[in-house]
């Protein structure tokens, strides 16, 4: 794995020790630390203290408050409450919470486990997405580890509380990576998205109070634990606390997954922790937070990757997947790729998400392969405008939002494609952005 | 129970609302259009059309009508270009993969597409792309699915899950490759209800027994009730050239709303069976050869006749009574599925012309027993009564709890049973089950009594508190469940806990044990109602009019001389005193020949037994819609019009008055109240009235349970009759000569009828489940 020198290791700091997954270098290496803090010392009030004090935004793309997100849990429930990890891992461009959880599964339980004591749930779930089958050997180990050594199960530490942890696989459906179609996809439905509110805070699993995280959200709990809400806080931004996983890949000569913290500068990132564009081209294009992210060009590079800057810049944070793109991309066929993705991946529940993929992806392809009319371009932007914001779960947005942009950026690039003409990218170097 | 209510405002106007509303139905109470597809009132939100979007104040997008609830001060706007603009925009994706093959779709000028699309979609069509298609499919012999024109609404699940309790249908697939699918794989097996397809807003799920047989414009609608059961649906027929096309409930109203099983909806179709007879016909030696109505008509009148004065004189010849053999002289058998009208007049032919109390039908539930039960326990009680004891059929959806003794609704009271389901799903209805097998309401109810068979009464005791009966409900069932004393104990607690129960009783439980039911239910808080449950849809109003051989119309006892005489005043004729012969004592009456004449009408009680037998035993007559058992020992034979082919009114299992209204002709046949008329007539007797309107108006004179407002059952409604509320206790106990048992008919047999249905026989569903229980 590449490392740079601009890294602040957090989260990945014993991602290069021999052994990483296993217990015994966990527990050398502060291991289980926080959450004995968080059971024996703390409260559930001080730690949700601590955490809104870092300023620890959710990993898993939209960037929710995490100690907000847990405060919302109801103290009472006649129901169970339950803890559910997000490990579905699907957007395009991004591959870092499968890093946290071959390298050092043990930080991701320990995560879990304060979820736990925070809200007083004693069940959890790492819902694993379905194609990273050889992680699940990984989980399951360290999962049997935590229940030998007393850190899972009945009476942990003598304290009395319990917690039992499992996996469970997807089957390889984006979709289930949506909060509640994955709840659902956990329950043994159809993974649909539900009708929100309630929101599983309130009503989550099997209808029960439900924290729901991203697989790095949740590992970066016990450092926070350990080191202090203020001291993670400070790593970051105002807003945008600790470090972040960007996934860099593209046309970039040193692709990889870099912990860096919040706030970064973008160019700085594609040209020094990256080693710069492929080839020595030019730059064209970023999409600066995963597949489901608009694009930015040159004029966003000085962007600090943050939440809220990215926001600014009019794109968004999302995964922290940064895809780079150099000037022989044909953003047409970018726009192609990423719409057939999501025509391939929409649920189908709702008419402008399954109709409106369906139609894109068609359209584009048209007009990739030369068959497109002028009025095609307008076309494209009226489907996807009349997608966004009214489709039943964010995918329908998450599909519109990129071809809204590419139009409104590339437009020239889409008008060479007009009339017959054959794509003037074609005879260049194939992109390697997105493959499916 | 009016709640709180909020303010809300819909494009300037100001709407106070019940907080919690729907905002989709607070418009709409209001007038308001709000479009959608998958919203459905009474089924689970979708959100998955989006047609309902409308704008909120402060929420950053447009929201869902159909999900939102009312909010004290919500800002609606439900006609900004935004709005209307997401509307066609959503038909705009809809119509792309739509194969708009409307010429030959058979929801053409009924589909919600169409008519969404003509009210909020745009002119032109910009979808130039290749159209997703996909081969049509055929489920079952009654449910076809072509799935390019499904809009993927999710109606048709909700409906087979939430109201059948099937679950037969599902969504398989993703993206715009989403389909729904059937639970075998490439077909169904279920109840064939064909709610599912009634519930398609589209032409993606059609019916085997209307697909391109007709355009909707060009049929006439007949509303008119079904046939085959005592819940007594109403059905639509529609017709085309004499021919009836299709049923369904087209405008969902009636006490069915927009239910209906597979006999309502389907099994019109024995009105054409090849074999329904069309010509009377007589027998000469063995054979039953066809003759003419004159001809029929003048031998049956000219033998009856010359039995009536055989016997007249014999009554005035004390003398010759010695010598000859004694005769029960004449025998009346009458019908389950003959109007209130036509049995009015049966009995009164019988008892007037006739001379005879041999009158009677089979008994599927014993109102009599019920009725009287009641009148008695109205009259130890009379305050408790504030509303009358019989349940309608809507009521059970309204009641907070439901105690079910015997019967499968599922099968046997499709109506019921999706009101049970109604009332637990909607209402939180708790059901309690007293039965001998595991039925599917099983899955909708609270507590289980479950029982040996026969063992129903015991289980009333039980829960009067009899501790001998508790002692022989305990220990294994042959439905394998382990009776406990503390389940017996737990369920006859939490029902005492229960108010306003509503009862609801098979033929399990007749005679003494009504009177037992009773005295259980009126143990129990608040005011106990009951059902009883009859096979068919004039069952009750067999029972009302009297075609039973104790009882005049309206329980009247025919040995009360105070009753005979109101009767004998209007009728202008004497009443025999004495009690008649039931079924059952008829027909083995008739094997020995001891009766001079049995006539038969629309019933088959040689139903599985050899017609030689019978043969030359009696001077047989049968009026009928086919040559089953009965009718091929007859010696003429009467072919009658079906419920679809006249007018009048029946009376369901809950005591509900509807009007039949008549929807085709077929040629050759009268309907039994013209054959009666005509049978008097030649007979020199008079026997009034001959119209049915006034008939009516005569059994509203004579039984003033049927003194009832008669505008709404005229309209297409139905009205409650026979409130033994009020009731003075009758003269005479209930008695209960003769047998009361169901014909435990499933859904897909209907005696007779079900027999001669090709859709009935077509499902195989029908060879599957022979027991009204469950497979
Ligand atoms: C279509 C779609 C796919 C998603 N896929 C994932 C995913 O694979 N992993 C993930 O953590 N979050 C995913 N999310 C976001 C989740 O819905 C949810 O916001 C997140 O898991 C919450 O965790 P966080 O607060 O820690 O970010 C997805 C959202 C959408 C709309
Ligand atoms: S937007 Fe609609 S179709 Fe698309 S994934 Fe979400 S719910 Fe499914
Ligand atoms: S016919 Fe009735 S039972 Fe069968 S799938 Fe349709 S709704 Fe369900
Ligand atoms: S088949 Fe009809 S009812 Fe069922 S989802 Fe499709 S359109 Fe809706
Ligand atoms: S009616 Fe509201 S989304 Fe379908």
């Amino acid at each position: 794995m590449p490392v740079s020198e601009h890294e602040v290791r957090v989260l990945t700091k014993r991602f290069d020790l021999p052994n990483s997954a296993s217990i015994d270098t966990y527990l050398a290496h502060d291991g289980y630390q926080a959450f004995e803090k968080a059971l024996k010392q703390m409260t559930p009030e001080s730690i949700l203290e601590e955490l809104k004090r870092s300023n620890l935004r959710g990993r898993g793309g939209a960037g929710f408050p995490t100690g907000m997100k847990w405060g919302f849990v109801p103290k009472e429930s006649p129901k169970p409450k339950y803890i559910v990890c997000n490990a579905d891992e699907s957007e395009p461009g991004t591959c870092k919470d499968r890093l946290l959880m071959e390298k050092d599964p043990h930080q991701l339980i320990e995560g879990i486990l304060i979820a736990g004591v925070v809200v007083g749930s004693h069940q959890g779930y790492i819902y694993v997405r379905g194609e990273y089958r050889y992680l699940l050997e990984i989980l399951d180990r360290a999962l049997e580890e935590a229940y030998a050594r007393g850190y899972l199960g009945k009476n942990i530490l003598g304290t009395g509380f319990d917690f039992e942890l499992a996996t469970h696989t997807g089957a390889g459906a984006y979709e289930c990576g949506e909060e509640s179609a994955l709840l659902e996809s956990l329950e043994g439905k159809r993974g649909i998205p539900r009708i929100r509110p309630p929101f599983p805070a309130v009503v989550g699993l099997y209808g029960g109070p439900t924290v729901l995280n991203n697989v790095e959200t949740f590992s970066a709990v016990p450092a926070i634990l350990r080191e202090g809400g203020e001291w993670y806080a400070q790593l970051g931004t105002p807003r945008n606390g600790g470090t972040r996983l960007f996934v860099l890949s593209g046309h970039v000569n040193r692709p990889g997954v870099y912990e860096l913290p919040m706030g970064f500068p973008l160019r700085k990132m594609i040209e020094e922790v990256g080693g710069g564009i492929l080839g020595g081209k030019k730059f064209k294009a970023v999409i600066p937070g995963g597949s489901s992210t608009p694009v930015l060009t040159a004029d966003a590079l000085d962007t600090p990757m943050d939440f809220d800057s990215v926001a600014k810049a009019g794109s968004m944070l999302g995964s922290g997947a940064v895809i780079v793109m150099h000037e022989d991309t044909c953003m047409v066929k970018v726009a192609l790729r990423l719409m057939q993705f999501y025509a391939h991946e929409s649920c189908g529940w709702c008419i402008p998400c399954r109709e409106g993929t369906d139609w894109l992806s068609k359209t584009l392809h048209r007009f990739h392969s030369g068959g497109a009319r002028e009025e095609d371009i307008g076309l494209i932007e009226h489907l996807a405008k009349n997608m966004l914001g009214r489709t039943f779960c964010p995918l329908g947005d998450a599909a519109a939002m990129p071809v809204i942009s590419f139009v409104k950026k590339f437009r020239e690039e889409f008008e060479m494609h007009l009339s017959g003409r054959p794509c003037p990218f074609e005879s260049k170097q194939e992109p390697a952005t997105v493959s499916r | 129970m009016m709640g709180e209510t909020v303010k809300i405002r819909v494009d300037d106007r100001e709407l106070e609302v019940q907080r919690g509303t729907l905002l989709i139905e607070a418009c709409r109470a209001a007038g308001i259009e709000v479009p959608s597809f998958c919203y459905y009132p009474g089924l689970s939100l979708q959100a998955a059309c989006r047609m309902c979007l409308v704008e909120i104040e402060k929420a950053p997008k447009l929201q869902t009508a159909c999900t939102v609830p009312v909010t004290e001060g919500m800002i609606v706007r439900s006609n900004t270009e935004q709005v209307t603009q997401a509307r066609r925009s959503m038909l705009e994706f809809l119509l792309g993969n739509h194969p708009l093959d409307c010429p030959v779709c058979d929801k053409g000028g009924e589909c919600e597409l169409q008519d969404m699309v003509f009210r909020y979609g745009a002119s032109e069509s910009r979808y130039g792309e290749a159209k997703r298609h996909v081969e049509e499919q055929q489920w079952s012999p009654v449910v076809y699915f072509d799935a390019p024109r499904c809009i993927l609404c999710y109606r048709c699940v909700r409906v087979c899950d939430e109201g059948m309790g099937v679950g037969a249908l599902s969504v398989v697939n993703r993206g715009v490759h989403t389909e729904i699918a059937p639970n075998h794989g490439d077909h169904l097996e279920c109840e064939e209800c064909g709610m599912c397809i009634d519930i398609c807003p589209v032409g993606a799920l059609t019916s085997g027994a209307y697909r391109y047989k007709a355009r909707p414009w060009e049929m006439q609608y007949t509303s008119t009730i079904c046939t085959h059961c005592g819940d007594g649906c109403k059905t639509t027929l529609s017709v085309r050239n004499n021919k009836i096309l299709r049923g369904n409930n087209r405008d969902r109203s009636g006490i069915n709303g927009e239910f209906l099983c597979i006999k309502g909806r389907y099994a019109y179709d024995f009105v054409e069976h090849p074999s329904r007879l069309r010509q009377p016909l007589i027998r000469r030696g063995r054979e039953l050869v066809e003759t003419t109505w004159e001809e029929a008509i003048g031998t049956v009148a000219a033998k009856w006749s010359e039995i009536l004065a055989r016997r007249n004189k014999a009554a005035n010849n004390t003398l010759a009574e010695t010598s000859e053999k004694r005769s029960e002289g004449f025998g009346v058998i009458g019908s389950n599925h003959t109007t209130n009208e036509e049995n009015y007049l049966l009995q009164k032919f019988a008892r007037t012309v006739l001379q005879t109390n041999h009158v009677d039908h089979h008994r599927t539930a014993d109102y009599a027993a019920l009725i009287h039960a009641l009148a008695n326990e109205s009259a130890e009680q009379p305050s408790q009564a504030q509303r009358p004891p019989l349940a309608r059929s809507k009521d059970i959806v309204g009641a907070s709890a439901i105690l079910l003794v015997g019967n499968n609704p599922t099968e046997q009271h499709p109506l019921i049973a999706w009101n049970i389901r109604e009332a637990c799903r909607l209402n939180g209805a708790r059901l309690y089950i007293i039965h001998s097998r595991r039925i599917p309401l099983l899955r909708q109810s609270h507590r289980f009594l479950p029982l040996g068979l026969g063992h129903e009464a015991d289980a009333l005791r039980h829960l009067c508190g009899e501790p001998e009966a508790t002692q022989a409900l305990l220990g294994e069932t042959p439905s394998g469940d382990n009776v406990t004393a503390d389940l017996l104990n737990d369920f006859r607690n939490r029902l005492q806990e229960e108010k306003d129960v509503i009862v609801v009783f098979g033929d399990e439980i007749t005679g003494p044990d009504v009177s037992l039911l009773i005295r259980m239910g009126s143990r129990l808080s608040g005011q106990t109602r009951y059902i009883a449950l009859g096979d068919y849809s004039n069952s009750r109003g067999a029972s009302d009019m009297g075609l039973l051989p104790h009882l005049l119309p309206g329980y009247r006892p025919v040995g009360d001389a105070a009753a005979r005489a109101f009767f004998e005043d209007r009728w202008k004729s004497p009443i025999p005193a004495t009690v008649g012969l039931s079924v059952d004592d008829m027909v083995a009456a008739t094997l020995q020949g001891g009766m001079d004449a049995l006539y038969v009408v629309g019933a088959n009680p040689l139903k599985g037994r050899n017609p030689e037998d019978f043969c030359g035993k009696t001077f047989l007559v049968v009026q009928d819609l086919f040559l089953q058992e009965t009718a091929q020992a007859a010696d003429v034979v009467l072919p009658a019009a079906s419920a679809y082919e006249k007018s009048g009114t029946v009376t369901n299992t809950c005591g509900e008055l509807q009007r039949l209204r008549k929807a085709v002709g077929v040629l050759g046949t009268r309907t039994d109240l013209q054959i009666f008329a005509s049978l008097a007539a030649a007979m020199g007797a008079t026997l009034h009235p001959s119209q049915p309107e006034e008939a009516l108006e005569e059994i509203r004179q004579m039984v003033p349970e049927y003194n009832i407002p008669l505008a709404n059952v005229l309209a297409g409604g139905a009205e409650a009759v026979l409130n033994p509320n009020g009731f003075k206790p009758l003269a005479a106990p209930a008695e209960t000569s003769g047998r009361v048992y169901s014909a435990q008919d499933t859904l897909f047999t209907s005696g007779t009828l079900g027999r001669f249905s090709n859709i009935l026989n077509l499902v195989p569903e029908r060879n599957i489940r022979k027991e009204p229980g469950p497979a």
